[in-house]
């Protein structure tokens, strides 16, 4: 309006974060700062809304409007915001538990919907606030304070959840590895509908080597592949590894080996409407010897369910023949006493 | 009683209650409608009440599948109203509808049948035995107007394209003919009805016309075999422009005006619930209002969408019933702790649990007051009629956003699904809304905790540069946890939080209530107190008590949180003081915890449906001759 301010990463900062030392939150919060900056944001268009856990205090460390909302509903309380104001930049940020547990309904009502939020799930497999119990994304058998034998229970994996309830973005990306998670979060910003990145993070306390294969620079190179929209889905130190597809499968094939090129390795395709292949790429894992998919994984543009809300106002509005309140009683049955 | 030309007598009466009652599928809510408003266009006091049962669709012709309309109408039509305890016309268009309505026809009253609703099928799922139905049900055979309306329909649209089953559901409209003859409706009121109505299918509204005259004229012909008619003229008129209206209707046309007086988007976060639904029905059609209705996944949800409305900007509300404010009571609280303006309505039904969904109750007083974790305050107001409920919701919203607080309008069953005529408001006499934004000049200085000295609103701070100017400067974080009362960071000093407990509570003690009036008599040996949807039940027994000769008043509580300012003075004024309830004293508690000394007799009834007018005045006479 007024001004044409770019604001700095460090306008956007306020406060002193009191997570661990080594947290990923501390990780997080400095690539979206960044992330701010870069897409242009400013102070007052901007909201973050977030609910309870570690992740919940993100919004005091910010320096737009934000609100720190109830356990689970910080979805819920977006969607309001984003409806009645589409022009705002709308951020939620959720742990694990807040976000998929309490808060699992409103998580895939707002994918179905496809309101238009930037979703942030920080994923430490944990809860941190309360000392160390197991979250829905810990895998099975992980013991902590409330399964001291164990779990025995599977975990949720956020983009199956997504690409369930008919997600349109999801993006995953490692807390500490800066330029990528700022790289995700502008395409998440970009990206007009509901999107989702997934952060995986340590939590140093309760959680500790959470994600240990990919939480360096060198893991990464080797247990992590790189996904970009139109290049082929290569990984490896050499990026010597590449990704086929065989039969209802995805395989991992070596370049130049058995004849395999460059040339057979399955191109990534994230604005593909079919979430096939996006799905098979979210769910690989290397236990199951695939490295784990990073980058926006899929990236389809749809009709929104804050605009498709307001621009039904504007049609209806035009085809209706009363725009006041007294207009409205006089499409009632009146009757005269004299 | 006038003699008529051919020996039928006319009675003169001030009032007479109708009660239409058949299959869930009889159109029996359309008739009952129908008659209401050609009685209130004559200017008619009316009062209408549908019982309609809580299966969906229970089988046909079956007991529990029997749906009923009972109207009230006198010759005042500034008379505060009820449906009426005991119905002087009873229409029951089949055995299973006579069989579970009849308990609600005084002595002596009318009784209209549908004849051939009462075949040998019909009789063995109502589970009568014995082929004289009249005799097994103890029905007065000098007070029946028997009908086949099933046959005369046929006859009369015969000739017609109409399919069977659509002629077949012309019937209520037969049986409104022969009510309308006995009473001395207008039968051009009702064919205008029917045109407007069915103004895209007049087709339709002809078929509905011919049954209607054809009923009419049965009537007259037969002379409907009643020794008398009754006609019920307009003693009192009230010029104006009236329509009827529904409680829930009211409220959603309660909330549109403020929003628009306030210059707001409207919007609802809602979850279907019965009885409240028809809220988010009625609302989700005003689009060209810019109201912004989002029907959510879950009770939870719609609070928590409408603080997210809320916090950008707008009009916000949830709608719902007793169980949803279990579901919302952690958002509520949240609105509490952030001063986010919210109205949350809470349409009652019978509980706990799940509970009598389509019927009553005042059950959920103590818990908008009292259920949710920490000191938590909010302004509470009981609208007291369907019509009432237009005025309840306007004063929600505009205390809303003065005070910056959310505000809970307590309604029930009965009231929102009643409907009575309601005099249009002149709309350039509703009182101004100003919502407490904070001023421009505090863009550099703003905390979202700095607060009018007078009223201790706090400033509300918008996001955004859309619509009212840059937000710029007034950047600022709301949450649950407590904040300190200056800078608004996070605090756990345990005396800010003392401090902070307290400006909550007198921000909320401070808002202007008017005073509880007294009516009656003023000098009455015996005061009846109620809030909220019994008014008119108890207004009317005070009525009753007062032409018998007793000295009676009734002081009826809209404003339930802050009290009236006068509400101690009163209380403590009358020797006696009974405190009547549908419930087991919720309210009578919450006063004597206000009022000092106060102890009242109680009246108590939860059975899910309204008061009886005739058993209150027993229970009073009890009271003042002991």
């Amino acid at each position: 309006m007024e001004n044409n301010k770019q604001y700095k990463a460090s306008d956007f900062k306020k406060g002193q974060p009191r997570w661990c030392p080594g947290c990923g939150d501390h990780f997080f919060l400095s690539s979206f700062l960044k992330a701010l900056e870069e897409i242009g944001a400013t102070l007052y268009d901007t909201v973050v809304v977030s609910g309870i856990g570690c992740s919940g205090r993100l919004p005091y460390y910010v320096n737009t409007y934000a609100l720190q909302t109830i356990h689970g509903r910080a979805a819920s309380v977006a969607t309001g915001i984003k409806v009645v104001n589409p022009k705002l930049s709308v951020w939620q940020i959720s742990g694990d538990g807040d976000g998929l547990a309490i808060g699992g309904n409103h998580f895939i009502h707002a994918n179905r919907r496809n309101v238009d939020l930037n979703m942030v799930i920080l994923n430490n497999r944990i809860y941190g606030l309360t000392k160390g119990q197991y979250s829905p994304t810990s895998p099975r058998g992980f013991v902590s304070k409330s399964s001291p034998y164990g779990t025995v229970e599977d975990p949720f994996r956020p983009a199956e959840l997504c690409f369930g309830a008919r997600g349109h973005f999801f993006a995953r990306s490692v807390a500490n590895d800066g330029s990528h998670l700022v790289e995700i979060l502008k395409a998440a910003y970009h990206h007009h509908g509901a999107s989702v990145c997934e952060i995986l993070q340590n939590c140093m306390i309760f959680n500790n080597g959470a994600y240990e294969s990919i939480y360096s620079k060198e893991g990464r190179s080797k247990n992590a592949i790189y996904v970009e929209d139109g290049k082929p889905l290569v990984f490896g130190e050499n990026h010597e590894y590449g990704l086929i597809q065989k039969g209802f499968e995805l395989e991992v094939v070596k370049i130049g080996e058995n004849g395999v090129t460059l040339d057979d390795i399955l191109v990534h395709d994230s604005h593909c409407e079919d979430n096939t292949l996006q799905m098979k790429l979210a769910m690989m894992d290397n236990e199951h010897g695939f490295p784990v998919a990073l980058g926006v994984i899929r990236d389809v543009p749809s009709l929104t369910y804050d605009e498709c809300v307001n621009q039904q106002i504007d049609e209806v509005s035009e085809k209706k023949n009363y725009h006041s309140f007294a207009e409205l009683l006089e499409t009632n049955d009146i009757w005269e006493v004299r | 009683m006038i003699p008529m030309a051919d020996g039928l007598r006319i009675k003169e009466l001030d009032h007479v209650v109708v009660r239409f009652s058949g299959d869930s599928g009889d159109g029996m809510q359309l008739a009952g409608n129908i008659f209401s408003t050609v009685s209130a266009i004559v200017g008619n006091g009316v009062s209408t009440f549908p019982d309609y049962p809580a299966d969906i669709r229970a089988p046909q012709g079956s007991l529990t599948g029997v749906s009923a309309s009972q109207i009230q109408i006198n010759d005042d039509s500034d008379q505060v109203l009820t449906p009426g305890d005991r119905c002087d016309v009873l229409i029951a268009m089949n055995a299973a509808a006579l069989k579970t309505q009849i308990k609600y026809a005084r002595a002596g009253a009318i009784i209209i049948l549908d004849t051939d609703g009462f075949g040998t099928s019909n009789l063995e799922k109502a589970q009568i035995s014995n082929p004289d139905y009249l005799e097994e049900l103890g029905v007065d055979r000098d007070h029946v107007v028997a009908c086949p309306m099933t046959q005369m329909v046929e006859e009369c649209l015969k000739n017609t394209s109409m399919d069977h089953k659509s002629i077949l559901k012309t019937r209520n409209m037969f049986a409104l003919g022969v009510v309308c003859w006995l009473l001395h409706r207008d039968a051009h009121l009702v064919e205008d009805f029917l045109r407007k109505k069915f103004q895209k299918n007049p087709q339709l509204a002809e078929n509905d016309i011919k049954v209607f005259m054809a009923g009419y004229h049965f009537a007259g012909n037969t002379h409907a075999s009643v020794p008398a008619t009754y006609r019920i003229d307009t003693r009192k008129k009230h010029p104006g422009r009236y329509m009827d209206i529904t409680g829930n209707k009211a409220l959603s046309y309660g909330l549109i005006a403020a929003a628009e007086q306030a210059k707001m988007r409207l919007f609802l976060g809602s979850y279907p619930i019965t009885p409240a639904s028809d809220i988010l029905n009625e609302l989700s059609k005003h689009k060209s209002l810019d109201v912004v209705t989002v029907q959510c996944e879950d009770e939870i949800a719609g609070c928590a969408s409408a603080i997210g409305a809320s916090f950008a900007g707008a009009m916000a509300v949830t709608s719902t019933s007793g169980p949803g404010i279990c579901l919302k009571s952690e958002a509520m609280n949240l609105a509490v702790m952030d001063e986010l303006p919210l109205v949350v309505i809470d349409v009652q039904r019978g509980g706990p649990s799940t509970g009598l969904p389509t019927k009553g109750e005042q059950t959920d007083l103590l818990q908008v007051l009292y259920g949710r974790n920490g000191e938590s305050p909010v302004p509470v107001i009981a609208p007291v009629s369907p019509t009432d409920c237009f005025e309840a919701a306007y004063w929600a919203c505009k205390t809303a956003v003065e005070h910056v607080t959310p505000v809970v309008i307590l309604s029930d069953a009965y009231i929102a699904n009643g409907s009575g005529a309601w005099r249009l408001p002149d709309i350039g006499q509703l009182a101004s809304i100003h919502p407490h934004y904070a001023p421009k000049e505090m863009a550099d200085h703003y905390t979202p905790y700095i607060r009018d000295e007078k009223t201790l609103a706090r400033y509300w701070a918008i996001p955004g540069s859309w619509n009212n100017g840059s937000g710029k400067g007034f950047e600022h974080i709301l949450g649950g946890l407590e904040k300190d009362s200056v800078t608004g960071e996070i605090s756990n000093n345990p005396e800010n939080h003392d401090k902070m407990v307290r400006l909550r509570a007198e921000k909320v003690a401070r808002i202007p209530v008017s005073h509880v009036r007294i009516e009656g008599d003023e000098d009455a040996e015996l005061l009846l107190v109620g809030f909220g949807g019994t008014y008119g039940h108890l207004y009317t027994a005070m009525r009753v008590l007062l032409g018998k000769g007793f000295a009676v008043a009734l002081a009826q509580f809209k404003y339930i949180n802050p009290l009236p300012a006068n509400t101690q003075e009163i209380l403590l004024k009358y020797k006696k003081v009974i405190v009547c309830e549908q419930n087991l004293g919720q309210f009578a508690t919450y006063l004597r915890s206000k009022v000092d000394g106060f102890v009242p007799l109680q009246y108590n009834e939860v059975k899910g449906k309204p008061f009886v007018v005739s058993e209150i005045v027993d229970y009073c006479i009890k009271v003042l001759e002991e």
